[in-house]
């Protein structure tokens, strides 16, 4: 126990001596988090529409004002000509164009269905859904508001409707930092622990300090475990901060215990810091690691369900996500923070956290050798 | 126990490469003993083996009654090793660094400091200086005193004097013998021919073979045949023109001069025909005694 209290007061003493990463550990974090939050969204405003207006009637106008009107849309053009249109396309100026057919406000008055065409832009596939999907939403009320006009009142009443009212449980107003902030914080734990540990370890074989410590007693899990502490002391250093953040600039709210998300993002941080050691024990220099590690915590991160739901991916790459600890913690992290999930409702991720820390710790300790 | 090192053939290839051939010695308790020989000749890697640094492909080593494939936990109490390369913590004071390799050997630094006094207090004025900031003296006295701290019994000193000024050298081998009125077992290596009549015995190492192991007097009586110094202005000529002679064996540059060993033990006129012709005037001979270099480099040419 001596031993390792040493090996890791050394460490300390080592990190906090590098000016740079003694500032960096705790100013990476705050900015990341200030960026990152607000930054990354996925509330599409103010799409960029063009119409062609081959109708000119009060019914297309009355359809126009009421694109206007809504907040997702903003008539940048409005052209007759479809090249036209198309060159605003290309050029970005615009991401959607909506066609109306000259006899739109005619066929609407006699009752005949209408047709409307509209293009989007669909590079980014899912600001195309999303604008499709609100063009939907805005065609079906003004649907609504003509057959109102149209028929009479009795017949309106008659026709029996169903009428949906959504409420959106553990985030009413839909606020995309509530959802981005608790994977944000996951991320961001993942890459101090995950890069400065591993780099630690690769620094000491390429230094040549690690010759001298292996001819010494210090035993292989002493070694690991001292260099795996002082990391997960500061990666939940940052949680505080991270959460700090949270709460004081875009006032997050805290539905769960805190207790019980620290418990979970310590066996989180030992799952990744014995990932992270284990590929420094086979990797020569930093430049290997960096290499290496980049890939995996892309991997990781990109297949955690942050960006993208789990539930949306292959039937396979859910399968890799067993081991992917990230993807565990994302859901932790949003389940503890907005849902107050209690350690019951997700005791399935805990266990399995702690096995893949079990595992990819063990696997540092056997791979580390002392003798070659 | 009297041998604290038994090696019997112990060899090591890495790749295509055999580092080790063969290699077989016996390392007597309280004795300075010395590996002699070029770069690249296999003198790192035997001593990261007896180190437990590495692991032989073949052959038998016992370091303080310690197997080398069994043993080698007990055996990482027992030793001090400072390899070639400074490797102790260059962000750590030197104090600190001491401290730190007291710990982890489970002693304390007052605990052996009458040990390392000698050593250590040419570098306390600076103990809150960061090890990577000392001079190459100081740095090689830190890292000898961190590898003498828990007071092993075997000393591993891999080429601890190469890059250091001759000033230093001489202060580090009047350091190695003190050490040994400790009962201390030093196992030193050194590509400086010069520093093996320091050594109690020496072993000669070449391409991964020991060539020769005695005491150092003992290897330069080896030398038999008569041995000659040419001197000249023009050095390199003046060896030139030896090796032209055909009774000449061995002609190598020495310092200002050129050391000669003949086929009979002498030189006839015609050599004096060659300088002649080959235009070079003044020439000093006269006969002189082997030194331990003359053996090697007879041996290394065998």
């Amino acid at each position: 126990m001596r031993t390792i209290f040493y090996l890791i007061r050394k460490e300390f003493i080592q990190i906090f001596r590098n000016k740079f990463i003694g500032r960096a550990i705790f100013g990476v974090p705050i900015i990341q988090m200030l960026i990152l939050v607000p930054a990354v969204t996925f509330e599409i405003r103010d799409i960029k529409l063009c119409i062609i207006d081959r109708d000119m009637s009060s019914a297309s106008r009355s359809l126009i004002s009421q694109l206007e009107g809504s907040k997702f849309f903003r008539i940048t053009n409005s052209t007759f000509s479809e090249k036209e249109a198309e060159s605003l396309l290309l050029k970005n100026k615009c991401i959607m164009v909506l066609q109306i057919p000259s006899d739109f406000g005619k066929d609407i008055g006699n009752g005949k269905p209408v047709k409307l065409m509209s293009s989007i832009n669909a590079i980014n596939a899912t600001t195309a859904q999303l604008s499709w999907a609100y063009l939907n939403g805005v065609l079906r009320d003004y649907n609504l508001d003509q057959a109102k006009q149209n028929i009479n009142r009795s017949a309106v009443s008659a026709i029996s409707q169903i009428d949906i009212r959504n409420r959106y449980w553990y985030n009413e107003l839909l606020n995309y930092k509530f959802y981005m902030l608790p994977g944000i914080l996951g991320i961001l734990v993942t890459a101090i622990g995950f890069l400065l540990a591993g780099l630690n370890l690769v620094r000491e074989k390429e230094v040549g300090t690690i010759e001298q410590i292996n001819v010494t007693p210090v035993r292989k899990h002493q070694f690991i475990i001292a260099k795996m502490v002082p990391f997960l002391l500061i990666g939940l250093a940052d949680l505080v901060l991270g959460l700090l953040i949270g709460k004081l600039a875009f006032n997050i709210p805290f539905e769960g215990s805190i207790a019980l998300l620290f418990f979970s993002a310590s066996i989180f941080l030992i799952a990744v810091l014995g990932f992270a050691l284990f590929i420094s024990t086979f990797s020569g220099t930093q430049q290997q690691f960096m290499f290496i590690a980049f890939f995996f915590m892309i991997i990781f991160i990109l297949m955690s369900g942050i960006f993208t739901p789990l539930e949306s991916m292959p039937w396979w790459a859910r399968k890799i996500d067993l081991v992917n600890p990230v993807a565990y913690i994302m859901k932790i992290n949003r389940m503890v923070m907005l849902k107050g999930s209690t350690i019951h409702d997700i005791s399935r991720d805990i266990y399995s956290l702690i096995i893949i820390a079990i595992i990819f710790t063990a696997l540092a300790v056997k791979r580390y050798r002392k003798t070659a | 126990m009297n041998e604290i090192i038994r090696a019997s053939g112990i060899g090591k290839k890495f790749g295509a490469t055999q580092a080790l051939k063969d290699i077989s010695f016996e390392v007597i308790n309280g004795e300075v003993f010395g590996f002699i020989g070029p770069d690249g000749g296999g003198k790192t890697t035997l001593f990261r083996i007896i180190a437990t640094l590495l692991l032989p492909d073949e052959g038998e080593l016992n370091v303080l009654g310690s197997d080398c494939r069994t043993g080698f936990r007990d055996l990482r109490k027992n030793i001090g090793y400072m390899p070639g390369r400074f490797s102790l913590y260059q962000d750590l004071t030197v104090e600190e660094n001491l401290n730190f390799y007291a710990t982890v050997f489970g002693t304390t630094v007052s605990e052996n400091y009458e040990l390392i006094a000698d050593i250590y207090s040419h570098i306390e004025p600076f103990s809150k200086r960061l090890a990577g900031k000392l001079s190459g003296g100081m740095k090689q006295k830190l890292a000898l005193s961190c590898a003498l701290i828990h007071k092993p019994p075997l000393l591993i000193l891999d080429e601890p004097t190469t890059g250091v000024d001759a000033v230093s050298r001489s202060e580090f081998w009047e350091m190695l013998r003190k050490l040994r009125q400790h009962n201390i077992t030093i196992l030193v290596s050194t590509p400086y021919m010069d520093e093996a009549m320091k050594c109690d015995r020496v072993a000669l190492i070449q391409d991964g073979k020991i060539l020769s192991v005695d005491k150092p007097q003992n290897i330069r009586n080896g030398f038999k045949s008569r041995l000659f110094r040419f001197m000249a202005a023009d050095k390199y000529r003046l060896m030139l023109a030896l090796r032209k002679y055909s009774e000449t064996i061995t002609a190598y540059p020495f310092g200002d001069s050129v050391h000669v060993t003949f086929r009979n033990d002498s030189y006839d006129d015609s050599l004096i025909n060659i300088f002649r012709s080959e235009g070079i005037e003044n020439v000093i001979i006269e006969e002189t005694k082997a030194g331990i270099e003359d053996r090697f480099l007879e041996l290394m040419e065998a």
